[in-house]
């Protein structure tokens, strides 16, 4: 590489017109791999699925993926799920995150690790626990019992309930996290600023703390949402066929019906609400970035 | 501070520590069970044996899936590294318009459904003729661990002081080795985080895995699966306890040279 020492000669970087310059190169070779193996199979994916069965361009695959009933009910079951998930893991994340925030020494050190340690555990793994937890002569049943809160043994697996609960527990660090980080950089004193000049509690939170968290906890949310759209472990571990997701049905077109019609019909429509979901959350956050 | 500032107080603090009982309740589930005697998961176990990790030495289908998925994550990894590197260094330093679009693209692998991706690349490898397993497996795994690698050194590299590469640069290296020898030792942290999520992303990766193996290459999540659904015993447990024992040690190692709290924020 002759040419190196003027690619980068001091601040600031030579610039050849068309707001391009030279060191923009070193992106290409990351790019071009993304391009080829990640941007154009998901563009040819979405291009199939707008071919007819006799050639041509339509919407016919998704016309008849929405005429079917059962379609209708796993998206709807798939996206409830998803809010559900989302819902539960952000009660759960955000007064986490504040004590985590407020933990030092050993209890942040607990925190964290809690935070990380699961990551080690296969989601494959992680589900099946949950599963064993779940049965009906399982340790929560026999829990539930001894402490009188039920008579007899309730069946959870195989309840949205339990797969809603297994979730969040899967996913729930990538709710917590981006909250911890935006509390970080939050100065404390802007809370005793604000109770200084007579602000309560409850107003203080609703105009100040909330408010200034939004970013994380829209990043947090976007994130454990499309993951949920796309679990296919956890539910086949924990709910099984008979409450079947996308991707679920994804799977099942393709591993089993060999129908790559409807397969990727599906996988298009399931492409589009995680697109959806990742232009939302950064307009929603360029939004807020842009508010403060 | 009000009494509703302590009850607030309060609240995050019982929830916070349930939040950690939660999330550590299937590693102490998996661990009870590989140490239990019991082929049926009865909690807690009737009595205790290591009979599940001495059973791990007939499992050699298991043990094949480990090492192909070490194999793939420890390659993958470290291609991504490179090309990641190489990629931020672009955006934290070039003038070029769509900076900002091209950091959101080259992480937008991690929002998108695993399953579609591999459903997508099984259709595109069909269509360019690629039939290798291996190399399929390989390729989409660079996909999945890329974007790890790019958030946190994104995150690292802009707020990296790119004077100190220029000043050895002043003093006769040329830019690779400007890079390797003092960038790159700078960002310890960013590359050892980044490569750690990686690592695990590309090890737990079942979705598009799934779409592009064959009977020989199962990596291990998809052989642990189908091995649940022909003959679920515990000796699934005892291996993922002797993992979990393998990220406890690299996580105590992360702790000791790079500070647990800073490896986790990248």
């Amino acid at each position: 590489m002759t040419a190196a020492p003027n690619i980068i000669a001091g601040t600031p970087p030579t610039r050849c017109g068309l707001g391009f310059d030279r060191i923009a190169l070193l992106a290409a070779p990351g790019l071009s791999f993304l391009a080829l193996f990640y941007a154009i199979p998901l563009a040819l994916l979405l291009f199939q699925s707008l071919r007819g069965p006799e050639g041509g361009f339509g919407i016919a695959n998704y016309v008849s993926f929405f005429s079917e009933p059962f379609n209708i009910g796993v998206l709807m079951r798939t996206l409830r799920v998803a809010l559900l998930t989302t819902l539960l893991s952000l009660i759960i994340a955000y007064p986490t995150a504040i004590a985590m925030n407020r933990a030092r020494g050993v209890w942040l050190t607990v925190f964290l690790v809690a935070m990380v340690l699961p990551m080690s555990l296969g989601v494959v793994v992680k589900a099946f626990a949950w599963s064993i937890l779940f049965r009906a002569n399982g340790a929560l049943n026999q829990i539930m019992q001894a402490i009188g809160l039920t008579d007899g043994p309730v069946r959870m697996l195989f309840t949205e309930t339990a797969l809603v609960i297994g979730a969040a527990n899967v996913f729930l660090p990538f709710m917590v996290l981006p909250i911890y980080a935006v509390l970080q950089q939050q100065k404390a004193s802007l809370a005793d600023a604000a109770a200084s000049l007579g602000a309560g509690p409850f107003f203080r939170f609703f105009h100040v703390a909330l408010p200034l968290t939004l970013p994380g906890i829209v990043a947090g949310a976007a994130f454990v949402f499309s993951l949920s759209v796309s679990m296919y472990v956890i539910p086949s571990l924990i709910v099984g066929e008979t409450q079947q997701n996308l991707p679920m049905l994804i799977a099942r077109s393709f591993l089993y019906l060999r129908n790559e019609e409807l397969g990727s019909t599906i996988s298009a429509i399931l492409l589009i609400i995680a697109i959806a979901v990742v232009l939302g959350s950064t307009w929603l956050a360029a939004r807020l970035g842009a508010k403060e | 501070m009000t009494q509703t500032d302590r009850i607030f107080q309060t609240v995050s603090w019982i929830v916070g520590l349930a939040t950690v009982a939660f999330l550590m309740l299937p590693i102490l589930i998996t661990v009870v069970v590989a140490f239990s005697a019991s082929p049926v998961y009865t909690l807690p176990p009737p009595s205790w044996s290591l009979r599940w990790f001495a059973d791990l030495q007939n499992k050699t289908g298991l043990v094949d899936a480990v090492l192909l998925s070490l194999n793939l994550a420890v390659v993958s990894t470290l291609v991504s590294l490179i090309l990641g590197t190489a990629a931020a260094i672009a955006v934290a330093r070039g003038q070029f318009s769509g900076r900002g679009a091209v950091a959101t693209f080259v992480v937008s692998p991690l929002m998108m459904p695993g399953l579609v991706l591999g459903v997508a690349m099984l259709q595109f490898f069909r269509d360019i003729g690629l039939r290798d397993a291996y190399w399929s497996l390989l390729l989409a795994h660079v996909v999945i661990t890329l974007p790890f690698v790019m958030r946190t050194l994104l995150a690292a590299m802009g707020s990296f002081d790119f004077s100190i590469i220029d000043a050895a640069r002043t003093l006769g290296m040329n830019y690779p080795k400007s890079v390797a020898k003092v960038l790159i030792p700078n960002l310890a942290p960013a590359y050892l985080t980044g490569g750690l999520f990686a690592f695990l992303a590309s090890m737990d990766n079942y979705p598009i895995s799934i779409f592009l193996t064959d009977a020989r290459n199962k990596t291990l999540p998809i052989k642990m699966l189908q091995y649940l659904e022909e003959q679920p015993d515990p000796s699934l447990a005892a291996m993922s306890t002797g993992l979990i024992l393998l990220a406890v040690t690299v996580l105590v190692i992360g702790a000791r040279t790079v500070g647990l709290n800073r490896m986790i924020q990248g």
